[in-house]
């Protein structure tokens, strides 16, 4: 190395690897900012909250108390069953509902695909609040699925009724949360190379196995990231457990939505939110350990 | 002679129509309503054992042709038959044929062990045979030890063997080949094309092979199908095909040819007179004499010699003036463009074997002759139809 110019190359290079570190943290820094201030903040603020005390007239104190933690997992544990319950349910319906949808946009749709994608997302160009409202009369007790079974069909009793119960509320989550599972089961089938089928139909797979053994296993990112995208608002959903259930089917989105908005009793709220938030994040990272996995040993 | 494998019978193949592309020749003519005619009455029969070839250009038709015989596609109408059963209507997986697929289709999810048991597995072949035949494939195609890498870790010469090794496990009696080697470079291309031939010759499974690539075919096939718009012009092993084309999109597509037209007079003993443009007559093989008097002679560019103006000319050979438009040293040999005299230009392929410079070479410009020997000519009719060993014929 030849020490007479006038700027080494040592410590050119040195400078430029500070500035090859420092680049990449510069490009970060608005997402950074993003995160922040949408998310980091309002967290925090929530942890404040559910280790304080008082009330919204005298103000909140942070005096470090878990009592607000204490006091909604031994009240709530019900509504958190009934989240736990009606959100894996409808998961597990939207799934089984949506699959074949998803596949049969992906691998049958031809050139309707489009319209048939636009079809899946068509209601949301209506509120969320109405079309849960509608299947308040859909499974009314005279409405056009209990009406015919009843007096039509005579396949049920007079008195059978389906608002009020953990169906409607299954049902109404079922139905709202189904796009969230189609859409990206559509990606993730959609991106499947029709050879690596007709590979393993030439290599003696029937239709059945070739299902089991390439498309399912290659289209997984698809179901986790829609089951993702499904059990976690289902689980904190409130709407349609109040639309469409009675006290008795409350879930713990019902309790929160309560608890902040109505008794305005903010650190019980913001440590229901806090276990619900938990509680899901637990229950994810299980679940993409296991699908993981599976992926591996196909 | 061996036993047919594989057999096709007036297969047909449209597509469009509907959507299925199915039975659309009983209502539709093709090239009406968007019709493609694909595959076009094929009759083809394949050897056992042998490596048979598809050759032509881009779409022709050699790919739908091996995916009726794969059972990815059903012909519109006609018969395919593997070892005297007849196939047509059965799915790929009730077929004893697999396929390398152009670009591969290794699974993505499975590491290479498991793609390459993949067939054994659905078959309940029992896991320790499974074990050391995927272990013996390995080493076949020179990846032993890779079995628990994914495809996405290989570099397209090894995910090729995959692939190979993948559908040769399962020890089909016709291996498909789809342009297999069509995605890599020119030199991985070379080693594999040898590698392929001596895999074959080692399992001694029929492999039919789809390319476009001449080359390629002659390499490595024992008989060649050459295709053109969804038939084969000409069938037969390579040096036929080279040195005897039957039609002139044959002669044009294996290698350079020089076609002149010609009209054949006379029949002289084991040769014919043909009449050229230029009033200079040649001698053919009295075999090639067609039904149709106007046809085109071939010579390959490198049967013919060139001679000094003036120079003598051995008395057998065929012998036409020209004038030296351009030459290309190459090395090894020195590629003219003769005009003859009738302004048809002529290629010809000459060895440097006794130049020993630049200046010896023959000058742009230069008259010089062209001879060849009347045995080297063949001939094709003018309007592109074979006169002799046409699809009919061979
Ligand atoms: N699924 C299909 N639908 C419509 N046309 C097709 C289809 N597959 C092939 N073709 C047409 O059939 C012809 C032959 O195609 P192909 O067999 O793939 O040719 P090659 O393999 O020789 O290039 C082409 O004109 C192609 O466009
Ligand atoms: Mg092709």
């Amino acid at each position: 190395m030849r020490s007479s110019r006038p700027v080494s190359p040592r410590a050119s290079r040195a400078w430029r690897s500070r500035l090859g570190t420092v680049t990449p943290y510069a490009l970060l820094a608005p997402g950074i900012l993003w995160l922040l201030i949408f998310y980091v903040v309002p967290v925090a603020q929530m942890f404040i909250f559910s280790i304080s005390t008082g009330s919204l007239e005298t103000g909140f104190q942070i005096t470090y108390s878990l009592d607000a933690y204490t006091e909604g997992l031994s009240r709530y544990g019900e509504q958190f069953g009934n989240s736990l319950v009606y959100g894996g349910t409808a998961t597990i319906l939207t799934l089984l509902i949506g699959f074949p949808v998803a596949y049969t946009i992906a691998f049958r749709g031809g050139r309707y695909k489009n319209l048939l994608l636009f079809l899946v997302i068509a209601p949301f160009f209506t509120s969320f609040l109405i079309r849960t409202i509608s299947w308040k009369i859909l499974l009314g007790d005279e409405g056009p699925l209990l009406g015919p079974l009843k007096h039509v069909l005579g396949i049920l009793p007079g008195d059978a009724s389906l608002v009020s119960t953990p169906y409607a509320v299954i049902a109404g989550l079922t139905y709202n949360f189904l796009p969230f599972m189609i859409l990206p089961l559509y990606v993730a089938l959609e991106k499947i190379d029709i050879r690596l089928i007709e590979a393993a139909s030439d290599l003696y797979a029937s239709r059945w196995e070739a299902f089991r053994r390439i498309t399912f296993p290659l289209a997984l990112p698809g179901v986790f990231a829609g089951t993702l995208l499904t059990f976690i608002p289902a689980m904190g959903d409130f709407v349609n457990a109040q639309l469409l259930g009675s006290p008795q089917t409350s879930m713990i989105g019902n309790v929160i939505q309560n608890r902040f908005l109505i008794q305005n009793d903010y650190p019980t709220a913001a440590a229901l939110s806090f276990v619900l938030m938990a509680g899901i994040l637990v229950a994810v990272l299980a679940y993409a350990r296991v699908l993981g996995s599976e992926q591996l040993t196909g | 002679m061996a036993e047919v494998e594989v057999r096709l019978t007036q297969v047909y193949k449209a597509f469009g129509g509907d959507a299925a592309g199915r039975r659309v020749a009983q209502y539709i003519k093709p090239d009406e309503h968007g019709v493609i005619v694909a595959v076009d009455h094929i009759d083809l029969e394949v050897r056992e054992g042998e490596f048979f070839s598809l050759l032509g250009p881009s779409g022709c038709g050699k790919t739908t042709t091996l995916r009726m015989i794969g059972g990815f596609e059903q012909p519109t109408s006609g018969l395919i038959e593997l070892a005297g059963q007849d196939v047509t209507w059965l799915p790929p997986y009730k077929r004893n044929v697999n396929t390398v697929f152009q670009s591969y289709a290794l699974f993505p999810h499975l590491t290479i062990f498991d793609n390459v048991a993949f067939g054994l597995r659905r078959r309940k072949i029992a896991q320790a045979e499974i074990k050391t035949r995927v272990r013996e494939m390995l080493e076949l195609v020179e990846l032993p030890g890779y079995e628990n890498r994914k495809p996405g870790q290989l570099s397209g010469g090894k995910a090729q063997r995959v692939a190979l090794a993948r559908a040769l496990v399962n020890k089909p009696a016709v291996l498909l080949l789809d342009e297999p080697l069509g995605a890599l470079d020119l030199k991985l291309r070379k080693q594999m094309q040898v590698e392929l031939k001596r895999i074959q010759a080692d399992v001694g499974i029929t492999f039919i092979y789809v390319t476009h690539d001449q080359e390629e075919a002659m390499t490595m096939s024992d008989r060649i199908a050459v295709m053109n718009r969804g038939k084969y012009e000409q069938l037969g092993d390579p040096e036929t095909l080279y040195e005897r084309p039957a039609t002139e999109f044959v002669a044009g597509f294996l290698g350079v040819s020089n076609l002149l037209m010609a009209s054949i007079g006379d029949r002289d003993g084991d040769y014919a007179a043909a009449h050229l443009a230029d009033g200079s007559t040649v001698r053919i093989p009295a075999t090639l004499k067609g039904p149709v008097a106007a046809i085109k002679i071939g010579v390959r560019p490198e049967k013919i010699r060139l001679y000094a103006e003036g120079a003598p000319v051995p008395e057998q050979m065929n012998r036409l003036e020209g004038q030296v438009m351009d030459a290309s040293y190459l090395g090894a040999s020195t590629s003219y463009i003769i005009r003859s005299n009738d302004g048809e230009r002529i290629t010809v392929f000459e060895q440097n074997l006794a130049r020993t410079s630049h200046g010896s070479l023959h000058q742009p410009g230069q008259k010089v002759q062209l001879a060849w020997l009347p045995d080297h000519t063949f001939a094709v009719a003018a309007d592109g139809h074979a006169t002799a060993g046409g699809p009919d014929g061979a």
